[in-house]
C-alpha cells in the first residue's frame, strides 16, 4: 500500500490547484493516491473533468466548510 | 486523440487578458493539446528577462484579482511549456522595436518567429486572440 500525497492547493486560485497536481503527478508512481486540498469551487469542478481528459482515475470529492478533497490515482 | 491544436495570439499588456491567455495556454497544454503561443505587441515586454513590471489592470476583475492568490501569468506560461510541452513564440518584429535579441527574453520563450511562419503554423488550428 503507498502512502496517500497531500497536494495543498488552498487559498489558490484556478488553474493553481490543477498545476499543482500536475507537479506532483510527475513525481508520484502509477499507482500513487493523490489528494488535491482547494478552496477554490472551479478547481473542484475542473480537476475530475481534466482526470477524464488526460485519464488518471478519479476516486472521489468530498466538501466540508467551503473545503474540497479531490483524489485521484495515477494510472499511466 | 486528434485534438485540435491551440494557437493563442496575445498582443494585450493587461492583466486580464494576459492572465486568460496563460491559463488557456496552460490548461490546453496539461490537458494533452498541442499549444502555440505568439506574443507581440503590448505582451512582450513582461517577458523581457529581469522585467518586474505588474501588467496594469483593465477593470474590477483584475483589481480583484492582485489581492487574491491567483497564479501569476508568468508562471503559468513557464508551466505551459514545462508541463504540457507548449511552444511560445516571441514575435520577431516586436523584439526589433524593443531592440532585444533572443538572450534578453525568458529562456522557456522558443525562437523568434515572424508572423509568416506563426500564421503557417496555426493554419490548421483553432485561433485565441487576447
Amino acid at each position: 500500500m503507498t502512502e496517500k500525497k497531500i497536494v495543498d492547493g488552498r487559498g489558490s486560485f484556478c488553474p493553481g490547484p490543477l498545476m499543482e497536481l500536475i507537479v506532483a503527478l510527475k513525481s508520484s508512481q502509477i499507482g500513487d493516491v493523490l489528494e488535491v486540498l482547494s478552496t477554490d469551487k472551479g478547481s473542484a469542478d475542473d480537476i475530475p473533468e481534466w482526470l477524464r481528459k488526460v485519464g488518471h482515475e478519479y476516486i472521489s470529492t468530498t466538501e466540508s466548510n467551503g473545503e474540497w478533497h479531490i483524489t485521484i490515482r495515477k494510472t499511466k | 486523440m486528434s485534438a485540435s491544436k491551440i494557437c493563442v495570439v496575445v498582443v494585450s499588456g493587461s492583466l486580464e487578458r494576459l492572465q486568460m491567455a496563460a491559463m488557456v495556454a496552460s490548461v490546453g497544454a496539461v490537458s494533452g493539446q498541442e499549444v502555440i503561443v505568439f506574443l507581440s505587441m503590448n505582451a512582450l515586454p513582461y517577458f523581457v528577462k529581469g522585467n518586474t513590471s505588474k501588467a496594469p489592470h483593465e477593470g474590477d476583475m483584475g483589481k480583484l484579482m492582485a489581492g487574491k492568490k491567483v497564479p501569476e501569468f508568468k508562471t503559468l506560461f513557464e508551466q505551459a511549456v514545462e508541463l504540457g510541452d507548449a511552444k511560445i513564440f516571441p514575435c520577431s518584429m516586436a523584439m526589433d522595436v524593443l531592440g532585444i535579441e533572443q538572450d534578453g527574453l525568458e529562456g522557456y520563450l522558443g525562437k523568434a518567429t515572424g508572423l509568416t511562419k506563426f500564421l503557417h503554423d496555426a493554419q490548421d488550428g483553432q485561433v485565441w486572440t487576447f
